[in-house]
């Protein structure tokens, strides 16, 4: 029983940095813009989250600190692919590059330092129910925080008019623009957006999961967030399952060895991204329905024709 | 009184040529400001970085053989890039070759001979085949994105070089070290200039530039290959098939960075280690794009591109600087470029604009 | 009929220009409450320039407008909605992945209740014979139907003046008569409706008075039922209409081009499948598919030249033979040359010069590729004799293809496979967006390359131009062929019908009796 608790604990954590990402990218999205950028993003939050967090103490304004970061760095994609006409792909990754070149510089300092960890809040009274309350109710703020996220975003997209123009936005470009739409502004924002949950997802990972910073400690979830949106056909309640299916096979990665199964470490790390394969490879055979649900300007640039 | 862009009549030649020369400019006025921030003295640190390195003739070599790798990926990356073909994973196809080439030296370790060279340059690019070969698989039979798939078996090609030296390749001689044995002489490639570590992959690297070049320009197949990357219609019209295009180009790119890897364990390294590549096949990206996708240009940006790399070690040495200021320059100058890109469809305009709203 | 005297728009010396050309030149409109306007003129005739001032995208340069008795200042769409002044385009701004209620939604100013807003929709649609469900998802919806979407929303505002541009272009002739029904019916409600189109028999159906525009000047105002249709195409045109003489048909040649019981299931979630196509073409007659847009003529075209092959190879034949499982560069081999509706993406590549566009169809045929490399030389002079030869206007052959107008290109593009000398052609809107000059060019090489023996397929929206150079025709509609006729034995009507998917004889018979 004490085996499986910790495993469902695992999960959550490991599910909670890429839950973010994924649905900030899927905001993002959703509005027409593809960000091949999470990477970086998420992993400026990470650094600069841990240098808050150490420098002030206070794990709300390394959080708030996180976010920022992830959207200032998403702000400088949205500049050049809006104002510069910049093609999405390659700078996307260019800001992949730069946000691990700019974090492994800014977090020279930080290696090997310690830090606890942010702390378990409990919901009074319910986090007394036996098993239940400490999985679902003795969690630290993020976890909670990314659940209200999905909620939040799912109220958003399909419940208000500005989900709905961000919906359209990311449908037709063109349409959206002779109606008097600022597509620019839009997708700025939700750009935006995306930064911001990436960055947060990043702290995550410094902050909870394993709080310390190393080099390029996202070891590739940004991409692996990236897939989730492909995976959940840009939908917010498969976005919830994809990140917890993933922190399952991470679990597999953990404890497997505490089980004893003599798999040499490698392969078992190899796991999230052969299931990463697996999962895309699933979903996209079906032509037809990525076709039908994956915003028809993704990707595609937008010019203002007079 | 912001600046307008206006979209011009024709796309501008001249700044092909220009924007990658205005894109090094604003990043070294960047990198001055960056060096300024963290208390190092600018001119200083830019004599370091891009100077001291090719003050000497062991310098200039040094460039080569830094520059080999970046080379030989760049060129095979822009033909795919040019067709859309999105091979992110150059570094995992670099580690494949470097496995199968370091595996085949183990293999013949005991042995002479002259064939030992080119098996092991053929095993490299072998592996790397095998590794791009699974992304064009998985993308034309499941659409499933190159991108992402290309990447992630980027991440499973560092573990499997990590399985491998701390396993089965490992020296038993090493005292346990992670690392394979240093490879015997007939396993190493022949250096072209005494004193130096220049060796013949430097040679092979030219002559995948005029291959490229070749191949582009001339081709049915470099014709096929921007058809698809500018109007993928267009080639299905003209009969070319896109699933072709996307094995070939991935394949060449595959096994070229495969070939890569092994040139640098037969190289520089001689022997396999945990880490064989500072990231080649990613800058290599950087590269294709400096280089505009052309074979020349990304000789250029391969020279370039492999200066800052020799810099960040030589500015490690003399200034303390940390090596991770290479990665932000070479970010930065992408950046940079893709920027400065803008002024080829577009005119930049100042004050208001004289016809309609 | 009954018109109140104050106008409700008038418009004064109306003047626009753009670098090298004046679209505007001292304009004159006047329209009262309750009448139908015409306006009429050619491609090019200043038309859409006109109604884009008084709809606010576009800001004049010189001249007065007066709605309802006061000097306006149209800021913007937003503000001519305000005023009162509604238009429906001629390509629709719906998203297809959402709901008819939210796409009228965020068309409108303002209001975010779904529910309220559901309500009056089928209130609207139903008092003015526009059937539609406000929960269907656009990308369900045909033409005509996404059409209604868009008048519905302009209605919604309760405009007192209503501009349509080119509106019955993607319909069927049934669906204009449905169309014109609802119009008269809101004119006598007292709805101005400023009508742009340069169908004729439409405008003398309709309208009450016209305006018609040329080369950007007003040529004069007229009323509807004192004119013909050729007086107004006179003045449209301002020369004598060319009669178009029909060539004799080169006395039936053996079947070179045929389709049996072709069937292709869509790739595309969106597209249409073709059922049953049965096709026959025979060398030296020029044969017409008429069809609204979105039909399955694509699908067809695709299916015949090859990029889509087939399962089962006699399902296509070239001269009897079998060619189902062959592709596009086989049949090339055997003959066939095919336009595809797409110019730029299809047919030609945006980025690349029109040499290498030259290239692209050109160089198995021609010979091209010399010990596996190509012959830039070769391609340059073929590209070349195609610009000299169809008057394309580049300053080279250099420039990338999408710096071409698109009337240029098309003829490039034709240009590029009639000189191929092809023993089969497929031609998919051959003059659509091309001015009146390169179309007339366009039309007579089509015509000769049958009067040279080739077989010749034509699939296109005007039936206009089928009319004029096919020697039969036929109808695509959901993917289906009708049956084809003599070019000689119908009318405009029954091909209305047969694009309606009636295909059996006696239905049509009957309908056209009803």
């Amino acid at each position: 029983m004490e085996i499986l608790i910790a495993a469902i604990l695992t999960i959550i954590t490991a599910a909670t940095p890429l839950l973010f990402a994924a649905l900030g990218e899927m905001v993002t999205e959703k509005s027409g813009v593809l960000n091949l950028g999470v990477e970086g993003m998420m992993v400026m939050g990470a650094v600069i989250g841990f240098i808050v967090v150490n420098a002030t103490g206070s794990a709300t304004l390394a959080v708030i600190a996180s976010m920022l970061a992830g959207a200032i760095m998403a702000a400088l994609f949205a500049v050049l692919v809006l104002l510069f006409h910049a093609s999405q792909v390659p700078t996307g990754l260019a800001l992949t590059i730069f946000g691990i070149g700019l974090s492994a510089l800014v977090g020279q300092s930080m290696i090997g330092v310690a830090y606890d960890g942010i702390p378990k809040i409990s919901i009074p009274l319910l986090a007394s129910i036996p098993i239940i309350g400490d999985i679902l109710f003795h969690q630290d703020a993020l976890v909670y925080l990314s659940i209200i996220m999905v909620f939040a975003v799912m109220w958003f997209m399909n419940k208000t008019r500005a989900g709905l123009v961000v919906r359209a936005v990311g449908d037709s470009h063109d349409a959206a623009h002779a109606l008097g739409y600022s597509v620019n502004k839009i997708r700025f924002l939700a750009i935006l957006f995306g930064g911001a949950m990436s960055g947060i997802g990043g702290a995550y990972l410094s902050l909870a999961y394993s709080p310390l910073w190393v080099e390029e400690m996202t070891a590739g979830r940004g991409w692996i967030a990236l897939a989730l949106v492909v995976f959940a056909s840009w939908r917010v309640s498969r976005v919830l399952l994809g990140a917890y299916l993933f922190g399952g096979i991470t679990i597999l990665q953990l404890h497997a060895q505490a089980l004893g199964i003599g798999i040499p470490s490698q392969i078992m790390s190899m796991l999230p991204y052969l299931a990463t394969i697996l999962v895309l490879l699933i979903i996209s055979r079906d032509r037809s329905k990525i076709k039908l649900n994956a915003p028809a300007s993704l990707g595609k640039p937008f010019h203002v024709s007079r | 009184m912001l600046p307008r862009l206006i979209k011009r009549q024709a796309p501008s030649r001249a700044m092909v040529y220009l924007t990658p020369v205005l894109a090094l400019l604003l990043t070294l006025i960047s990198s001055i400001f960056l060096f300024w921030i963290m208390g190092v003295s600018p001119l200083a640190a830019l004599h370091a970085f891009f100077i001291e390195p090719i003050s000497s003739l062991y310098g200039i070599t040094e460039l080569a053989v830094k520059a080999t790798p970046l080379i030989l990926i760049g060129v095979a990356l822009s033909l795919g890039f040019r067709a859309g073909v999105w091979n992110i994973g150059a570094e995992g196809q670099l580690i494949l070759g470097g496995i199968f080439g370091g595996a085949t030296a183990l293999f013949f370790y005991e042995k002479t001979g002259f064939y030992i060279i080119p098996l092991i340059l053929i095993m490299g690019v072998l592996g790397g085949m095998l590794w791009s070969g699974i992304v064009a698989f998985l993308k034309t039979r499941f659409n499933a994105n190159e991108i992402l798939t290309s990447l992630m078996l980027s991440y499973v090609a560092g573990l499997l070089l990590n399985l491998m030296v701390h396993g089965p390749l490992r020296d038993p001689d090493g005292m346990n070290f992670p690392e394979s044995r240093l490879f015997s002489d007939s396993a190493i490639l022949p250096i072209l200039y005494e004193g130096t570590r220049l060796h013949l992959g430097a040679m092979i690297a030219l002559l995948a530039v005029g291959i490229g070049w070749i191949i582009l320009s001339r081709t049915l197949l470099g014709y096929q290959i921007k058809v698809m990357g500018d109007a993928p219609a267009a080639g299905e019209y003209a009969g070319f098939s896109q699933s072709k295009i996307i094995w070939i180009t991935l394949l060449i790119s595959g096994g070229v960075a495969g070939l890569a890897g092994a040139i640098e364990v037969s190289g520089p390294i001689g022997q396999l280690l945990p880490t064989i590549s500072p990231g080649y096949g990613f800058t290599a990206i950087i590269v294709a794009y400096i280089g505009r996708l052309h074979p020349l240009g990304v000789l250029f940006a391969a020279l370039l591109l492999a200066l800052t790399y020799l810099g960040g070690e030589t500015a490690q040495m003399k200034l303390s600087l940390p090596v991770a200021v290479t990665g932000v320059f070479q970010g930065l100058l992408l950046f940079f470029l893709l920027a400065s890109d803008v002024l080829i469809q577009y005119r930049i305009r100042f004050g208001k604009q004289v016809v309609m709203t | 009929m009954t018109q109140s005297s104050p106008y409700l728009l008038e418009l004064t010396g109306m003047c626009k220009a753009f670098p090298g050309v004046i679209a505007a030149d001292e304009v004159d409109l006047k329209i009262r409450a309750g009448e139908v306007h015409a306006l009429l003129g050619e491609n090019g005739a200043g038309k859409s320039t006109l109604v884009k001032m008084i709809y606010g995208i576009l800001e004049p340069d010189d001249g007065e407008i007066r709605f309802n008795g006061k000097v306006v200042t149209i800021k913007s769409p937003a503000h001519a909605r305000e005023l009162g002044i509604a238009m429906v385009f001629q390509h629709f701004s719906l998203f297809d992945s959402l709901t008819v209620v939210e796409n009228i939604s965020l068309g409108m100013d303002s209001g975010s209740d779904l529910k309220a807003l559901a309500a009056q929709i089928t209130d609207v649609s139903q008092r003015y014979g526009l059937p539609l469900d406000p929960h269907r998802h656009v990308y369900t919806l045909s033409v005509g139907e996404r059409q209604r979407i868009e008048i519905i929303r302009c209605l919604l505002q309760n405009p007192k003046l209503l501009i349509m541009d080119e509106p019955t272009s993607v319909l069927t002739p049934q669906e204009v008569q449905k169309l014109f029904v609802t119009l008269k019916r809101l004119s006598q409600e007292g709805l101005a409706i400023l009508y742009i189109s340069h169908k004729l028999d439409e405008i003398k159906a309709l309208c009450h008075d016209a305006t018609i525009l040329r080369l950007g000047k007003k040529i004069a105002t007229v009323s509807v039922e004192n004119e013909t249709t050729a007086s107004l195409a006179a003045m449209m045109m301002g020369e004598e209409l060319k009669a178009f003489t029909h060539a004799d048909k080169v006395n039936n040649g053996a079947v070179r081009l045929e389709a049996r019981n072709l069937n292709v299931k869509a790739t595309d979630p969106l597209g249409i499948s073709l059922k049953k196509i049965n096709l026959e073409v025979h060398a030296g007659e020029v044969v017409g598919i008429a069809g609204v847009a979105g039909n399955g003529q694509d699908e067809l075209l695709t299916a015949l030249n090859g990029e889509n092959i087939s399962q089962i190879a006699d399902s296509i034949l070239i001269a009897a033979m079998p060619v189902g499982k062959l592709g596009p560069n086989q049949r090339r081999k055997l003959g066939l040359a095919s336009v595809p509706e797409k110019r730029l993406g299809h047919g030609a590549m945006p980025d690349m010069s029109l040499v290498e566009n030259a290239f692209l169809t050109a160089y198995e045929r021609l010979g091209f590729i010399k010990n596996g490399l190509i012959n830039f030389r070769k391609t340059k002079a073929y590209a070349k004799n195609v610009i000299d030869d169809y008057a394309v206007k580049t300053p080279s052959s250099d420039v990338p293809a999408m710096s071409l107008s698109g009337g240029n290109l098309q003829k490039f593009i034709i240009g590029r496979e009639l000189k191929q000398n092809p023993g089969i052609l497929i031609v998919s809107q051959p003059t659509w967006g091309v001015d009146a000059g390169a179309a007339q060019t366009i039309r007579e090489a089509i015509r000769a390359m049958a009067a040279n023996g080739a077989a010749v397929l034509v699939i296109s929206q005007d039936l206009d131009e089928l009319m004029e150079i096919t020697d039969r025709i036929g109808a695509i509609c959901g993917g289906e062929l009708s049956k084809f006729y003599p070019v000689d034995n119908i009318t405009i009507e029954k091909i209305g019908l047969l694009m309606a998917g009636v295909t059996d004889a006696e239905d049509m018979d009957k309908k056209s009796a009803a």
